[in-house]
């Protein structure tokens, strides 16, 4: 094992948590990596070939093309939030966190070495599963540059929402809780098999209040050039988010909260 | 990372000034006041939950001060986190560590978060004087009790801490583990580096200490020398053996509150060295009516000391405060 030995501006504390942090995911890659993106290709198959023709085309696209952007945020937004959360979690568990909250280490450097680790492993996953979906379609990549935005910007959400919860949770029964009640719903009602242009006008506008539905159609605007509702809007209510989230972390960092007694 | 430059003399390695801690109601601290010279090896003793580790942890960054001031060699542990938690190596009471990584990567990570990037030379020289340089590729999983105990020093040390604390470091290791973390405890000690040792094992502190800072209920109730503490301990044990059974002990023998065995072989006496009992023990033996073979005078250890002092830590408002009660 080394660390890029180049000279860098980039302090050392931090290339060490996010080596770290790489790192670890990449020792069960099994789970990490190919788990998810056998599930999205799982996705692919069943909804993209075998009901797809059922669906109809959606924006003038087929449905296996439709189905794509919302499977690479799926994977991306679920494995992002994963790495720091579950890897604070154990730290806690197994009380190494200790080893950090003892080093000489900025409070913005330990956020931004969980939260990039978190971006990389998310980014990683929503790429392959990118690259095996092309295997069947690909995607015209409309507005690449606006697409590079939001997946990083919709990675570095998450990645920092993991940060919070795998701070705030005691046990891993509460860290359950986030992708079982708050992602994984979000994320299925949030357009990723759908439009919301099929949908009642009720439940059409109780849609727009799910955050997941303006990163995913962000997402498909950059791959496909359609999406339900304001990319530029999708795209700075992005920013502002992950600019607050990382206030919030900096904030649990600074005054200690359930890290420091 | 900007390497930290250790103020001048006389400057203290730490300094601990009327320092509060409270959970909730319960108050853990309850104003310490402490100053370790550089250079020094001192030992905290205190019974379970007498505020021992609420005042390393908030030395070492992982607990928050309700008041008071708390500096590494001149450093405030929160204002001037960083320049502080550079100069503490400490080692954990729990055995904690990273079971994803080998010993050779943790120590490597470890040297990184203090900033380390080309510190191969003296991760090796830990390895071996840890022994540990022949499970370097073996994950901590892999490790026996007494190796992941050996790694937590090493970690401790791997950015070559000015102030190395051990928080109870021979808790459950063997004999052989025990004296060898002892020698190693010394020959750091020797080399300039100041320890901060919290130890159950009174025998420990009083083989390694310099000065000692008995703690009970949140303040110190004795801190000073340790030859100091143990001169104040007037009790002595004095020990006779008989060579021929013997059927009671003379009065004043029995008036010093001797007892005699079962076996008419041997008395004990507690003799408090102040008050001429002592004196009066030796004339009474003078008059050679016992048939005396051998006898021994134990000295008060630490132990006694420990033990004399937090005698009534049941009994928090009769604590004595701090230094005051043997002086």
């Amino acid at each position: 094992m080394s660390f890029p030995e180049v000279p860098s501006l980039l302090p050392v504390p931090f290339r060490t948590l996010l080596y770290r942090e790489v790192h670890r995911f990449f020792i069960v890659i099994n789970q990490t990596l190919l788990a998810p993106v056998i599930s999205a290709l799982l996705y692919l198959f069943i909804f993209g070939f075998s009901l797809g023709d059922r669906f109809g085309s959606f924006h003038g696209y087929n449905y296996l093309l439709f189905l794509v952007p919302g499977l690479v945020m799926m994977g991306l937004v679920n494995n992002s939030f994963q790495n720091p959360s579950s890897s604070l979690m154990i730290s806690k568990f197994e009380g190494n966190i200790v080893d950090i909250l003892m080093a000489p280490i900025g409070h913005g450097e330990i956020i931004l070495g969980y939260m990039l680790g978190g971006m990389f492993r998310g980014l990683l996953v929503g790429t392959c599963i990118l690259v095996v979906s092309c295997l069947f379609a690909i995607p015209p990549f409309s507005h690449p540059f606006y697409l590079v935005a939001v997946a990083l910007l919709s990675s570095g959400l998450f990645s920092l929402l993991g940060i919070v919860a795998g701070i705030w949770a005691e046990k891993f029964d509460d860290l359950a809780m986030f992708p079982t009640f708050i992602i994984t719903p979000l994320t299925y009602l949030g357009g990723v098999f759908y439009s919301i242009s099929i949908l009642p006008p009720l439940w059409r506008t109780v849609s727009l209040l799910n955050p997941l539905l303006y990163m995913i159609n962000a997402l498909r605007f950059g791959f496909l050039g359609v999406s339900d509702v304001n990319p530029g809007w999708s795209l700075a209510a992005l920013a502002i988010l992950d600019a607050a989230l990382f206030g919030i972390c900096l904030t649990m960092l600074r005054t200690g909260y359930r890290l420091r007694k | 990372m900007k390497k930290i430059l250790i103020p001048d003399p006389p400057v203290p390695a730490l300094e601990v000034r009327d320092v509060t801690k409270n959970y909730g109601e319960v108050q853990a601290l309850a104003g310490i006041t402490l100053s370790i010279p550089r250079g020094e090896l001192f030992g905290l003793l205190g019974p379970n939950g007498a505020g021992k580790s609420t005042l390393i942890n908030i030395v070492t960054g992982l607990v928050r001060r309700s008041s008071g001031e708390v500096k590494v060699f001149g450093f405030d542990v929160e204002r001037d986190y960083r320049a502080s938690r550079s100069l503490v190596g400490a080692v954990p009471q729990e055995l904690v560590y990273d079971h994803f990584f080998t010993v050779r990567q943790t120590l490597k990570i470890q040297s990184g978060y203090y900033g380390l990037t080309r510190n191969d030379v003296w991760m090796e020289e830990l390895l071996e004087r840890l022994k540990l340089k022949e499970h370097e590729h073996q994950t901590i999983r892999e490790l026996s009790g007494g190796m992941k105990r050996r790694l937590l020093v090493a970690k401790a040390m791997v950015h070559r801490p000015a102030i190395l604390i051990l928080d109870e470091p021979t808790a459950g290791v063997d004999v052989a583990l025990r004296r060898s973390l002892w020698d190693l405890v010394r020959q750091v000690h020797a080399e300039g580096t100041t320890v901060v040792l919290t130890t159950h094992y009174l025998d420990e502190a009083e083989e390694l200490c310099e000065r000692v800072g008995i703690i009970d209920h949140g303040v110190f109730v004795a801190l000073d020398r340790k030859e100091r503490l143990m001169q104040q301990i007037h009790n002595r044990r004095v020990t006779l053996d008989f060579g021929a059974k013997v059927e009671g002990l003379p009065e004043e023998l029995a008036r010093l509150g001797g007892t005699l065995s079962e076996d008419g072989l041997r008395a004990t006496l507690l003799v408090d060295r102040s008050d001429g009992s002592l004196q009066r023990l030796v004339e009474a033996l003078g008059r050679g009516n016992l048939p005396l073979m051998d006898f021994q005078v134990a000295g008060a250890g630490l132990e006694d000391v420990f033990l004399e002092l937090t005698a009534d830590s049941a009994k928090p408002d009769e604590r004595r405060p701090a230094a005051e009660a043997l002086r």
